[in-house]
């Protein structure tokens, strides 16, 4: 924790689309810094001593719950688990997470967005059986290593940082984007989801699913659960291809 | 005047409202969920620990079945809870477990062979069986006598709820977001539904609905630092507070996490301790077995809590210009364990800490946690005073906690009460034609109504966040892990004050749509109200009881205080709740009143205690060949959902 006391000005794009004829302008705030003063710290004291109009969205304030995405001098990153200390000159800009429709300020409805995607990748088991299970038995085994690896794709907090990183996705509207594809791919390793590589197929198999992507990783690089989205795109491709 | 109609509105979108909605859906009746947020974001999604269930996969999990999970959570509760509660909870566990799996939660499995361990400070070879190769396997955690807390690598809370959610979107469930409950309509003991505000518009909206069920979460923010989310504020337990008719249960019960990180106070997960991380003190000494010998860092939550927070006071706390601290040591568990299963604890300690905690301590000290106490309700997850209204998960007082919880015991909770109380729902709406006046309604929304149009209407007043902060601060002071009369008489006379002054707010940002200023001028005078449940129900509450530890009366007291305290707010212009005794009824119980085995046993017992003992004893006597099931029975016949009635199996054993 840095314990020098510096004056940070934190530049933040202010807009209510609530309020009709308002127009959006960056105003600056400034902040007294903090040992290990983070910008969800910084950003509710903004809001409590200097204007209590500020919207923003964080819940757990601890990195878990993905709500807090914004973009941070140019990075899209979580709000919530960013320290000032990180910024030398002090000066940090914040602007709402582009690709999403703007509430107001840095808030942002990914919600919408992100049942969309759900709905549109059927983010769940597909197994007849799946409701019909003698809950009293032993479960179904699996494999402890499969069981990770299921995990390991499923850590996704639906933050939607690879969405606005995601070049392809801003010319493309409809583009499912990389935690879509994560998403399937989830699914696609799963032994319980008895879908097949054609149904699959059918999901992803054109230019708004995974041809379309342009593999230039802007996923990758800000995704802030380091997901493994280059491998996973790559071999969804591979998988995809042998389809048809 | 909009208005929505549902069979079954759910106010909340965490584990437990999820659930609940999905059972009436399945049921085939319709059902709405509000969430504040996306329900994904719900603060369900920070249980990184994981959820008991008595599988007994593990080979450390060998014996256990329900009957030894009751012991632990009635020991664990200090005998607080109701028995009957926790019985169908202990029962259906296994089954909202394994119906988890199927549903697609990725749990960690059993691995055939041997692996490393850390047991009591010192590296163990344990050998898993061959048989039980991919089972749900299962940590140890706190207050437990096996290990039978069943995990995801370190996000069983995200994967349980990701698959939940997942499931209410395949079920075609709407949730309705950015929307929050501020009261709730009645009329003569019935519930109808709620007003509710659109956290984007201003909107008010009222949901019409034959059931309606409270999951709306904890309301750890009643206190300044806390694990809970921001959002964890208890306006859903306020909101039947308010109607007067409602009760609330055991507002006093409030946990406390030993290990939180200091100052922000995010929680390093009981796993740390359950996979054996060690907690230390200022000259790096290993000071809980000298406390708790048995269970030593894994003693329960409120045990550990208070002997470090005692074991402070000492002066043996790692002086910070944030106050006091202590360490915990997970450095000995090794980087690969670390990476693989403590991962959400080694991003919390680089990103908000600086620090790596494969190779440096933790500092840590115990942080508001929990909220043992809620809307009080029947087995059913019916509120006992008010028709049509139910409860579920943190925000209930279903009680299978009583005076506290054990750690995996609350995401377990969240499932197998929106299980069985989602039956119930269900039942309730099959039984329960909606017969409302739009009147009625109309008078509600009005009464919202005018209470914003005052808010926005004044021109000098009371800033709401100060109010909090104050609030905040006077329950973190005075009303925390030790208590005492002076303390807790000065906090109910300046909550009073608070509440007063809560009446009189005044906005500088007058405008009615989303508008943070305006949330927090709804929401802190209901916050108030809960702080002085909580305060004052533990200022009369003369005894000390799990996590509610009294200076001045120590001992667990049977004889005058085996009973859950019961508040009401029947007035607007009360300024403190009423409040009422519900009693235990020790005859009735499976498990009379015992020792946790912490510390020195103080207990008062009740008289009924020793009664009880004897009548067991006979009962045990003149049923030789009962087996385990029969004698629970004769002992304490529960009620549950016939569907969930069946014996649980388990590997080596079957169904016995
Ligand atoms: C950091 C942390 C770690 C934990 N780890 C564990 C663990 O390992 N094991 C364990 O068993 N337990 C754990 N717990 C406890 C457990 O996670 C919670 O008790 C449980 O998840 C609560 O679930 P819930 O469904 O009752 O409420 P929540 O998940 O809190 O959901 C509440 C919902 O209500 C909504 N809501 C709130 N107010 C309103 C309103 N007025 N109108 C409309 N909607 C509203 C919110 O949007 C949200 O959707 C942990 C708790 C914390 C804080
Ligand atoms: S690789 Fe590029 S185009 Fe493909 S999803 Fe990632 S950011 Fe988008
Ligand atoms: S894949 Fe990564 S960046 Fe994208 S939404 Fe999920 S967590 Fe966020
Ligand atoms: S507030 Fe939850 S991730 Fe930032």
């Amino acid at each position: 924790m840095s314990e020098q006391e510096r004056v940070l000005k934190f530049h933040i794009l202010r807009y209510n689309p609530q309020i009709k004829g308002d127009i959006p302008t960056m105003k600056t705030y400034e902040v007294e810094e903090a040992p290990g003063m983070t910008i969800f710290i910084a950003l509710n004291d903004i809001r409590e001593k200097q204007d209590p109009s500020l919207q923003f969205d964080f819940i757990c304030r601890a990195g878990i719950c993905g709500s807090c995405a914004m973009i941070i001098n140019g990075r899209p990153d979580l709000a919530c688990r960013t320290l000032t200390s990180k910024f030398p000159d002090g000066e940090i800009k914040l602007l709402p997470l582009p690709g999403f429709e703007l509430i107001g300020d840095l808030s942002v409805n990914t919600g919408k967005f992100m049942r969309g995607m759900s709905e549109r990748v059927e983010s769940w088991i597909h197994d007849e059986h799946a409701d019909n299970v003698d809950l009293d038995r032993l479960e179904e085994r699996m494999d402890p290593d499969v069981a990770d690896e299921i995990y390991e794709l499923e850590r996704c907090v639906e933050c939607g940082c690879c969405v606005s990183a995601c070049a392809t996705k801003r010319m493309r509207e409809g583009f499912l984007t990389a935690f879509g594809f994560m998403r399937l791919a989830r699914y696609a390793i799963d032994p319980r989801d008895k879908r097949s590589d054609e149904e699959f197929y059918e999901i992803i198999g054109d230019d708004e699913g995974v041809f379309g992507c342009m593999t230039l990783l802007g996923c990758q690089d800000y995704c802030p659960k380091d997901l493994p989205h280059q491998t996973q795109i790559a071999s969804l491709r591979r998988r995809m291809a042998r389809v048809r | 005047m909009k208005i929505v109609y549902t069979d079954s509105l759910i106010i909340g979108g965490g584990l437990a409202g999820l659930r609940v909605a999905i059972a009436a859906k399945q049921r085939g009746y319709d059902s709405i969920v509000l969430s504040l947020m996306p329900a994904k974001r719900s603060h369900s999604a920070a249980a990184q620990g994981g959820m008991q269930a008595s599988l007994g996969a593990s080979v450390k999990g060998e014996g256990d079945n329900e009957d030894v999970h009751f012991e632990d959570t009635v020991k664990g509760s200090d005998w607080g809870c109701d028995q009957d509660v926790a019985r169908m909870f202990v029962n259906t566990a296994p089954k909202a477990i394994r119906q988890l799996a199927a549903w697609g939660v990725p749990w960690s499995r059993v691995r055939r062979g041997n692996r490393e361990v850390v047991i009591n400070g010192e590296k163990v070879t344990i050998t898993e069986k061959n048989e039980a190769h991919g089972l749900i396997t299962a940590r140890d955690f706190g207050g437990t006598k096996k290990w039978r807390t069943c995990y995801t690598s370190d996000g069983a809370g995200h994967t349980m709820l990701y698959c939940m959610d997942n499931k209410a979107i395949q079920l075609g469930i709407q949730v309705h977001e950015r929307k929050e409950a501020i009261a709730l309509i009645h009329e003569d003991g019935v519930c109808y539904g709620a007003i509710v505000r659109d956290l984007i518009t201003g909107e008010l909206i009222a949901y019409v609905a034959k059931a309606t069920t409270i999951a709306t979460g904890g309301y750890g923010r009643l206190y300044s630092v806390t694990t809970n989310a921001v959002i964890s504020e208890g306006i859903g337990c306020a909101i039947a507070l308010e109607t007067g008719v409602a009760t609330l249960g055991n507002m006093e019960a409030v946990q406390f996490h030993p290990t939180a990180i200091v100052p922000v106070g995010i929680l390093t997960t009981e796993g740390c301790r359950g996979d054996g991380g060690l907690l230390l003190d200022k000259d790096g000494y290993r000071f809980m077995p000298d406390y708790e010998p048995g269970k030593k860092e894994l003693a329960s939550r409120d045990v550990v809590s208070r002997r470090m927070t005692e074991h402070m006071r000492k002066g043996k706390g790692v002086p910070s210009r944030y106050g006091d601290h202590l360490w915990l040591d997970i450095t000995l568990l090794g980087r690969k364990h670390i990476e693989r299963n403590l991962r959400e604890v080694k991003e919390i300690c680089e990103y908000f800490l600086g620090i790596d905690p494969v190779e440096e301590y933790i500092p840590v000290r115990p942080t508001q946690h929990y909220s043992m106490g809620g809307v009080r309700t029947g087995p059913t997850g019916e509120s006992q005073t008010m028709k049509g209204l139910f409860s579920a998960g943190e925000a209930s007082c279903w009680d299978m906690h009583g005076f506290n919880r054990l750690g995996g015991n609350s995401v377990a909770e969240t499932v197998v009460a929106g299980m069985i109380v989602g039956e119930y729902v269900a039942d309730h709406c099959a039984g329960n034609p909606l017969k409302i006046d739009t009147k009625l309604i109309g008078h509600f929304m009005d009464r919202e109504d005018r209470k914003i149009s005052n808010l926005l209407g004044r021109d000098k007043g009371e800033n709401p966040f100060e109010l909090k902060k104050e609030m905040q601060q006077i329950m973190m002071d005075k009303v925390g892990i030790f208590r005492n009369e002076t303390d807790l008489a000065q906090a109910v006379e300046e909550l009073k004050v608070l509440h007063q002054r809560s009446k009189n707010i005044a906005l500088k940002h007058r405008i009615s749509s989303s508008n943070p200023e305006l949330v927090e001028a709804i929401r802190v005078p209901k916050m108030i109200r809960l702080a002085q449940c909580v305060a004052y129900g533990a200022m009369l509450r003369k005894e000390s009881r799990g996590a509610h530890a009294r200076e001045d009366y120590p001992e667990r007291n049977d004889r005058d205080w085996l009973k859950r305290t019961l508040t009401t707010w029947k007035s607007e212009d009360d300024d403190l709740p009423e409040v009422s005794y519900e009693e235990l009824d020790v005859m009735k119980m499976e498990m009379p009143p015992g020792s946790r085995g912490y510390g020195v046993d103080n207990t008062i017992h009740h008289p009924n205690t020793e009664k009880r003992v004897a009548e067991i004893e006979e009962i045990e006597k003149a049923h030789p060949d009962a087996d385990r099931f029969e004698l629970q029975q004769l002992l304490n016949p529960i009620n549950v959902p016939d569907k969930f009635r069946g014996k649980n199996e388990r590997i080596g054993r079957g169904y016995k």
